[in-house]
């Protein structure tokens, strides 16, 4: 006991800060290491051989890169969709973030009926989870339904705003990305729950003060905006940009996705299936360090 | 006498308006403006949220001639609560209820716990291979669960902890069909999504400025002490956000609680099996082989699912006075 406390008396104030820093970390530290270091390795293996079932268990074969091989060279469709998907991710993340952005502050406003409005705004991000987004996805009655909606209404707003849009003499690239997105408006807003809760509960931590000094220097709203809100929630943005990623790319409609489960349940092509995933992995892995670097430039901490 | 007085104020209004040279009646008309169009903004986005929760119940409460008849939208001809009472004897509602609340409760207790801990060392310590540690965290939240499913249940099939089990009582320990290990998983941040709260909250420890902390030093707080008393407080709306996610991902999770609380009878696996369950069930009564018409299987799902999300909307608007209302008033940041 003494000699730890000679030792700790010893040690420079950094030093102390670090041991704290691990003891605050531990609970990650030892959970990763103790479930999750084994099952990733394990996958890893799983990639670069050929496994097959046998009667004791997993039998396998290393191959070396060539599951890897077969995804990006042989297979005729992995290619196709791993830009189809990127593409589609980027876009839906973008107006993501953007729509949560915006009824976060809109919803953080004053007015009558607020504690409703944030109850139903809280909604998505139960009917987003877990069981219920199965159900939802394998709802064919309402599926049906809407069909028959769509089929016997003869112009919907999208149609209407698409011709007028038409009209407007916009290239053919943006009126597309504009008529996707408005007819997603549903898949955004349900995507969105957790991001504006996110946003929300930042917002809510901004000291009013600031806005009055605000005020009072004769800042208005808009430039309040951007001086104020914007800075101090900047740090959230990072948050929800990188969730928002994870999340689009984990959906279980994703092509991807139903792939590799394809690949595993019904072909029982593990080695394959894994290395799918891993390549997706490493893609989002990318992606994610890219753009979060440069978000994270314009992110203002106190420090 | 409030007439006058109304009048009176109409009256200052013009004149103050005179007064101002037309500014205080364009302010006026730009914020009804605004309050008129952020009204219809709002009410369109509840509405369209709401719209397919309203279709559920309506389906829930009709018979199942009434789906197919197409003069019926939304009001149902036939009422009844027939789906409504099997749906609860299928899933053993009460029963599941019970433990769908307490496994929620603590398992998001714990996991909030351990992430903001975990959180705050990452904000505010600095410590080797921070960085390393801080990408193992991200990585958690990538990994989907499905694809190291097979592994993490051999793992608690055949539990050990650098064979030290093996060595003293001769074999690995089951650890399959208790709540252990998903307690264990929980106290090391590798529930669902766990990632995500530890990011969450280092991101708001992070906004926190140094001169509270040294301050806190300067008055003779120590580390532990300046976490629980100065900077955990301010943390409050970060953490029931956190604490929120978790229980209802929890609520609605299937994958861990069939992987890892397989005997116990939860909400969530109840209401997967719902469909299963009841073409069995009709099978059994009505002594009638067969799929079930796709009519009547998304009506019970209808009703499942409005009863696995009934308690937690009711929950939620409950703690909501507490969680979000509150909140306004902690923040000791300036």
């Amino acid at each position: 006991m003494s000699i730890t406390k000679k030792n700790k008396s010893k040690m420079s104030l950094a030093g102390r800060r670090a041991i704290f820093g691990y003891l605050f970390i531990l609970p990650f530290v030892l959970g990763f290491l103790l479930f999750m270091v084994k099952p990733l390795i394990q996958s890893f293996i799983m990639s670069i051989s050929e496994v097959s079932v046998g009667a004791n268990g997993f039998e396998m074969t290393y191959t070396g890169i060539d599951n890897y091989n077969r995804a990006l060279t042989i297979d005729p469709n992995y290619t196709r969709m791993l830009f189809d998907e990127i593409g589609k991710m980027v876009l839906n993340s973008v107006a993501t973030i953007i729509f949560s952005f915006f009824i976060a502050l809109l919803i953080n406003q004053k007015f009558k009926g607020r504690a409703i409005v944030r109850a139903i705004f809280f909604l998505p991000v139960i009917f987003s989870s877990g069981v219920i987004v199965g159900l939802e996805y394998n709802n064919t009655l309402l599926a049906g339904m809407q069909q028959m909606i769509e089929e016997s209404s003869t112009s919907g707003i999208a149609d209407t705003l698409e011709a007028m849009l038409a009209n407007a003499d916009i290239g053919e690239g943006l009126l597309d990305t504009v008529i996707t997105l408005v007819n997603s408006v549903y898949d955004i807003a349900i995507a969105s729950g957790i991001q504006i809760i996110i946003f929300l509960s930042a917002l809510q931590t901004i000291p009013r003060s600031m806005y009055e000094a605000a005020d009072i220097e004769g800042c208005t709203k808009w430039e309040s905006l951007w001086k104020i809100t914007f800075p101090m929630i900047s740090s959230m943005f990072l948050v929800n940009w990188i969730y928002t990623i994870i999340d689009f790319f984990m959906k279980s409609d994703n092509q991807i996705i139903q792939q590799v489960q394809n690949e595993m349940v019904r072909n029982l092509d593990f080695g394959y299936s894994s290395a799918l995933a891993w390549i997706y992995f490493g893609i989002v892995i990318v992606w994610i360090g890219i753009s979060s670097f440069i978000i994270s430039k314009v992110v203002y901490y106190y420090e | 006498m409030s007439k006058a007085k109304a009048v009176e104020g109409r009256r200052s209004f013009s004149e103050r308006n005179r007064l101002s040279g037309g500014y205080l009646l364009k302010k006026t008309a730009g914020s009804v403006v605004l309050k008129i169009l952020r009204f219809v903004l709002i009410f369109g986005l509840c509405f369209m949220i709401i719209e397919p929760i309203i279709n559920k119940f309506c389906i829930s409460i009709m018979t199942e001639k009434d789906i197919y008849d197409t003069t019926i939208n939304i009001l149902p001809r036939h009422l009844t609560t027939s789906n409504y009472a099997i749906a609860s004897e299928l899933m053993s509602f009460w029963e599941a209820l019970g433990n769908s609340l307490w496994i929620s409760i603590a398992v998001s207790l714990v996991q909030i716990a351990a992430c903001t801990l975990t959180g705050y060392g990452f904000a505010r310590f600095n410590f080797p291979l921070k960085r390393l540690w801080f990408a193992c965290v991200i990585l958690i939240i990538i990994i989907p669960p499905q694809t190291i499913s097979s592994s993490l249940y051999l793992h608690f099939r055949f539990f050990d902890i650098f064979g030290i089990f093996q060595a003293v009582t001769g074999e690995p320990i089951n650890l399959r069909g208790s709540v252990l290990p998903y307690f264990l998983m929980s106290a090391g941040c590798m529930g669902l999504k766990n990632g995500l709260y530890i990011f969450l909250v280092r991101q708001y420890f992070r906004g926190i400025p140094k001169d509270v902390e040294e301050a806190a030093y300067v008055d003779g707080c120590g580390t532990l002490k300046t976490f629980f008393r100065i900077m955990l407080p301010d943390a409050k709306p970060i953490i029931t956000s956190c604490f929120l996610f978790s229980f209802v991902w929890q609520w609605t999770d299937s994958f861990y609680s069939s992987l890892f609380i397989g005997g116990k009878k939860l909400l969530s696996t109840g209401l997967a099996s719902l469909a299963d369950n009841y073409s069995n069930y009709i099978s059994v009564v009505f002594q009638r082989s067969g799929t079930l018409s796709e009519g009547a299987l998304q009506q019970m799902n209808a009703t499942g699912v409005l009863m696995v999300v009934t308690p937690i909307i009711l929950l939620y608007l409950i703690a909501q006075k507490g969680f979000v209302e509150s909140l306004s008033s902690t923040g000791i940041k300036m």
